[in-house]
């Protein structure tokens, strides 16, 4: 069933249009993670959804029902902000009841709720402590803890972890999603960190200059991205691209740089097209090195550039086919720059995108 | 070993306490002292002087025989035009006109800033421009037409006119002084709340004012300064039952009739400066921090 439904949604701040016609699905229970770099309107459609700004054009349906102009109060949502915005001269429990208090619920009530919240969340031994004297960690936790007294049918992060340390990040996470497990209400959360948002989201919407490039499960849009963007935006260190262009009878050969690739196992998901220009991508993890790497399709022998040592594994920054190639190998690998290495790969698990409209072949 | 804390460099560093920069420093700190307290002194010591030691002698010296007979006339007896009961018709006048200027132009003036930065409405710049304009322009070009529409609304010569002009001069200056400070408040803070449902009144309350004290005690002092200084708008705008006290004070300092009695004029002037004294000893560290306070984190 759906829970919350975008119709439509355009967003101007004078004559900026940060979200352009901007349609989108969530399902009850999804969690949804909006995906971007910086200033590409994630904040600004979380805002729209809150309430917290005015739409331009279009609707917002949450729980069935129309809210676009609904006060944010009334739309069933929580929120969790990344500066935290807890209100700095109350408790952690004014904190928490405030919003129920301006809901004129009973006392015993509010009680009762702030009482879980603070057991789910781990912080009774905080209660009467203003936010000045917690950890950031804490006070994320008492922000989180605010949306969740409220008892809603959808959550809003707006990245909410930004302004923690890694440690701290990687342990919130996983809390977050350990909460999304036992409430299973709906959650929207916005990022510009790839790694919260594979490791969190049920779907990811990856957005640029306000509209959704591919909205799709972690898996796909990592195996599968729609376009160029996305696949170069997806994965760390970046998928390696060749330009290029599909050769043979049945353009089963892409060919750059002098170098030829097999690609005649490859998905197209359109019509293929013998000599039209072509980008491939091939992600550094799908390079197979030593021994192994003869069994691959394609094959070559290159000289390491650069080594970078990650621990886990170490990255290999080397040249093929006149341009730069990157391949991860195992940590315990032993390379220095100038070594000659064997590798091999599949082509056609790469990505293949047209060279003009970018858009996935 | 203390030896050691000479030669080789380790912890804190030793700071030399009659260094040249030093000496400088506070030589020049104590002169500037000096001259700005050396008429406090003179104007304390002559109003604690009887008019006989006064004629002889000399300015600095303090008095061989303390009397408060100077500062009693100045507050009870001190003539200004047709009232001879001092100076302290004149505070009352003041305060009444200081207490309800200063609370209602602070209100006004808060209320605009924050809806003016956390509630934008359409044109709310240009009204903020218009506002600002306001600032420029000179007192002197508004004198008559006020003068008009106080006879008009019939509080000519009245504590409530001068109030109601106060509270309309304050406006421009506060009004951005508190849109300032509410602008470099967080603004998810304001998101926050109105996600938890409070409106524009609960978060003005309950969130704004708890986080403004010190821009509050800045608009005070301005306020109460500015208010218990004027001089123009209270001569202009009142009649001797109701001038303020620095009205009075000019009309008993001025007076051209009998001796020029020095102690009384001493006693009077340090009388009516008390008051924004006082609340600059009282809330000097806090105007500091309100004026300091840009960047205020949660
Ligand atoms: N209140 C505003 N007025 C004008 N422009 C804004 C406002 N808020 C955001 N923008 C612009 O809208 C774009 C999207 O901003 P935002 O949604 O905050 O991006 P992000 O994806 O980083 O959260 C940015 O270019 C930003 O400059
Ligand atoms: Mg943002």
């Amino acid at each position: 069933m759906t829970n919350v439904s975008i119709k439509d949604l355009t967003l101007e701040f004078g004559s900026l249009r940060v979200l352009d016609q901007l349609n989108m699905e969530i399902a009850e229970g999804e969690f949804l993670v909006l995906l971007g770099a910086s200033g590409c309107g994630k904040s600004t459609l979380l805002n729209c959804i809150a309430g917290l700004l005015d739409v331009t054009e279009g609707q917002i349906h949450i729980g069935g029902k129309n809210v676009t102009w609904e006060e944010p109060n009334d739309r069933g949502i929580g929120m969790v902000f990344q500066s935290y915005a807890l209100y700095p001269q109350m408790t952690v429990e004014g904190n928490l009841s405030f919003g129920l208090k301006n809901a004129r619920m009973p006392k015993d009530e509010i009680k009762r709720r702030v009482d879980r919240a603070a057991e789910i969340l781990q912080i009774e031994p905080l209660m009467k402590r203003k936010p000045g004297a917690l950890s950031g960690g804490q006070r994320q936790r008492v922000a989180i803890g605010r949306a969740l007294v409220r008892d809603v049918d959808v959550f809003l992060f707006d990245e909410p972890l930004s302004n923690l340390d890694a440690k701290l990040r990687a342990d919130l996470r996983v809390e977050i999603k350990r909460l999304h497990q036992r409430l299973n209400n709906t959650m929207i959360y916005v990022t510009h960190d790839q790694v919260e948002a594979m490791t969190l989201a049920d779907r990811i919407a990856i957005m640029k200059g306000g509209v959704v490039q591919q909205l799709a499960t972690p898996d796909e849009i990592y195996n599968r991205p729609t376009n160029r963007y996305v696949a170069g935006f997806i994965g760390s260190p970046e998928m390696n691209f060749f330009e290029g262009s599909l050769e043979g009878a049945d353009a089963a050969t892409f060919v750059t740089g002098g170098v030829q690739l097999p690609v005649g196992n490859y998905e197209f998901s359109t019509e293929k097209a013998a000599n039209a220009a072509v980008s491939m991508g091939i992600r550094p993890e799908s390079v197979v090195t030593g021994e192994l790497s003869s069994k691959e399709p394609f094959t070559a022998t290159v000289e390491v550039e650069i080594v970078e040592p990650m621990g886990a594994d170490t990255l290999v920054w080397t040249k093929l086919a006149g341009v730069d190639f990157r391949f991860r190998m195992d940590g315990t690998a032993s390379v220095a720059a100038g070594d000659k290495i064997a590798i091999g790969f599949d082509p056609s698990k790469g990505s293949m995108f047209d060279a003009k409209s970018e858009l996935r072949l | 070993m203390p030896a050691d804390n000479m030669t080789v460099p380790s912890g804190p560093k030793p700071k030399k306490t009659l260094s040249a920069h030093n000496i400088i420093l506070y030589g020049v700190v104590g002169l500037v002292c000096f001259y700005y307290l050396l008429p406090l002194w003179v104007m304390v010591m002559t109003s604690l002087k009887g008019m006989p030691e006064i004629r002889v002698g000399n300015i600095f010296a303090p008095p061989l025989e303390i009397t408060f007979e100077p500062w009693h006339k100045a507050w009870f007896t001190a003539c200004t035009g047709l009232n001879c009961d001092g100076l302290s018709r004149g505070f009352w006048n003041s305060v009444q006109i200081l207490v309800p200027s200063a609370i209602i132009s602070i209100f006004i003036a808060s209320v605009n800033g924050y809806a003016l930065s956390n509630w934008k409405f359409k044109g709310s710049e240009i009204f903020f421009a218009i506002l600002l304009f306001g600032a420029f322009i000179p007192y002197q070009v508004m004198i008559y037409p006020i003068v008009i529409i106080l006879r008009e609304i019939g509080l000519m010569g009245k504590l409530g006119g001068l109030v109601l002009v106060h509270t309309i001069f304050g406006m421009p200056i506060l009004t951005l002084l508190f849109r300032n400070y509410f602008s470099g408040l967080p603004e998810e803070l304001f998101k926050a709340a109105r996600v938890d449902g409070a409106g524009f009144w609960g978060i003005y309350f309950r969130i704004m004012l708890p986080m403004s004290l010190p821009i509050f005690v800045v608009a005070m002092i301005i306020q109460i300064t500015g208010i218990w200084n004027d001089f123009l708008f209270g001569v202009i705008y009142t009649k001797p039952d109701t001038w303020p006290m620095t009205v009075q004070l000019n009309n008993i300092v001025n007076a051209v009739q009998g001796v020029k009695e020095y102690n009384v004029n001493m006693a009077a002037t340090l009388l009516t400066g008390l008051v924004p004294l006082v609340i600059y000893f009282v809330s000097g560290k806090l105007f500091v921090r309100g004026i300091a306070a840009g960047a205020v984190k949660g």
